[in-house]
């Protein structure tokens, strides 16, 4: 997404940068979540009847790493905005 | 697990296009520089014709707040319900409603509207920054008429509920009852209860009423007429005053148990503790922050790639109407697609809310029960 013309126009470097930044969050944010999804699926082949509670932990953990990607956004959004 | 990998794809795609839209923004700016000097003084007119489409703009227009309830553009005019305007400033009180301010073309009582942002200004039309700067803005935007909105059909729908209940308390649930039953008891028996432990009951009604507040908003937000539309549970003042009570009601429900583990941690070594006490602090502030980001910054996502989708059309549709109509078909598609995925999102958002604020209840109010492992 570092489209030329953010650097030929001079607007702002920033803009590519925060675009180039927001996706190595999303980079860090799709592994963890994938890591969460193969060990959930795992342990529910392992345990089927502990699926109920497997799912709860496995959407808390995956809000939770989301919540650090988000981070990652919002200062990309910030830096877009401003 | 679909649903989580669906919503990292929601995140991603929601920055791909934003960079895209930004990137076709600045492509427009670029064209622009070398017309505007000509049409300056037509476009600062009331009556320019319309304007060349900016995908950047019109996304941050809808997901930001606005002083008034806009519906359509007919011919280039804007169509918008005037919402009630009150400022309290060094001139003293001032109400009156934003259609005076004719969409930012005219001034009121000395006030002018400028990229939504109420502003003073002197006889000459020039901004006034001292008087700017006491200005201190009460009106009702439009998130504050959703929320207000939201209310009242909250309080209509769990007061006849309630009363419901009242009048029958031993006969099954009907109508709306029979709806709203499995909801209720799925945040009481699956979230509240597990969380909180046996001390939940006290805590059921702020999650409860967050809960629905939430997911209401959330569901409002994808409704793209009137009375929807507003992205509230996207405004981060409304996540941070969330966020806000759920620290609260932890730090108050705070047990001596609670607060001796966050400022000494048992049975670690005085040295790990200067460097663990200053984390756990830090702690205590983070979780109502990450709190405050997470709904915020997911539903603010949800906006913005549903108008990106929308957006293409119109950026297509300036390089020529075939290629719009074109570009149309594959973007409803899509927006149908993600739509379907926010109704998930939307209650996904509510529900880990919810559940991370009985958590943290449940962290406040737990008991020293296995003081062996320590």
């Amino acid at each position: 997404m570092l489209n030329p013309v953010f650097l030929a126009e001079g607007i702002s470097n920033a803009y590519g940068i925060a675009a180039l930044g927001a996706g190595v969050a999303a980079l860090g944010a799709g592994v963890g979540i994938g890591q969460i999804g193969k060990g959930a699926l795992e342990s529910i082949a392992r345990q089927p009847e502990a699926v109920n509670d497997i799912r709860a932990s496995m959407i808390l953990t995956a809000a939770l790493v989301e919540g650090a990607a988000f981070f990652a956004m919002v200062v990309g959004l910030l830096v877009v905005f401003k | 697990m679909i649903l989580h990998k669906f919503s990292l794809l929601k995140y991603t795609f929601s920055v791909a296009f934003f960079a895209l839209a930004f990137s076709f923004n600045a492509l427009a700016q670029h064209e622009e520089t070398h017309a505007t000097e000509a049409t300056e003084h037509v476009a600062e007119g009331h009556d320019a014709g319309p304007e060349k489409f900016d995908a950047g703009k019109m996304i941050i227009e809808h997901i930001s707040d606005a002083h008034d309830w806009h519906i359509m553009d007919v011919g280039g005019h804007p169509v918008s319900i005037p919402l009630p305007v009150i400022l309290y400033s060094n001139k003293g009180l001032d109400l009156f409603m934003s259609s005076k301010f004719e969409h930012g073309h005219a001034v009121h009582n000395g006030f002018k509207l400028e990229k939504q942002n109420i502003v003073a200004v002197n006889e000459a039309g020039e901004v006034d920054a001292e008087a700017t700067n006491s200005i201190i803005d009460l009106s009702i935007t439009k998130n504050v008429a959703t929320l207000m909105f939201s209310v009242a059909c909250l309080l209509w729908i769990f007061l006849s509920i309630a009363g419901a209940y009242k009048k029958n308390p031993n006969k099954a649930p009907s109508g709306l009852q029979s709806f709203m039953e499995p909801l209720i008891l799925f945040i009481r028996d699956e979230v509240a209860k597990p969380s909180i432990g046996p001390k939940y009951e006290k805590f059921v009604p702020y999650l409860l009423t967050v809960f629905f507040l939430i997911l209401f908003n959330n569901l409002l937000g994808l409704v793209p007429i009137i009375p929807g539309g507003a992205n509230l549970t996207g405004n981060i003042a409304f996540t941070m005053v969330l966020a806000v009570i759920t620290f609260v009601i932890t730090s108050i429900n705070g047990t001596k148990h609670y607060w001796h583990h966050i400022f000494a941690m048992p049975g670690v070594p005085k040295a790990v503790l200067l460097i663990l006490t200053p984390i756990e602090i830090l702690g205590v502030f983070l979780r109502p922050f990450v709190l405050m980001i997470r709904l915020f910054a997911n539903m603010t996502a949800g906006h913005i790639i549903a108008l990106s989708f929308f957006a293409l059309i119109f950026i297509f549709g300036q390089m020529s109407a075939g290629a719009g109509f074109g570009v149309s078909i594959v973007s409803v598609a899509f927006t149908v697609f993600m739509g379907c995925l926010e109704l998930l999102v939307a209650f996904l958002q509510a529900y880990v809310f919810v559940l991370l604020s009985a958590m943290y209840f449940g962290s406040a109010v737990e008991e020293p029960h296995h003081e062996a492992h320590h």
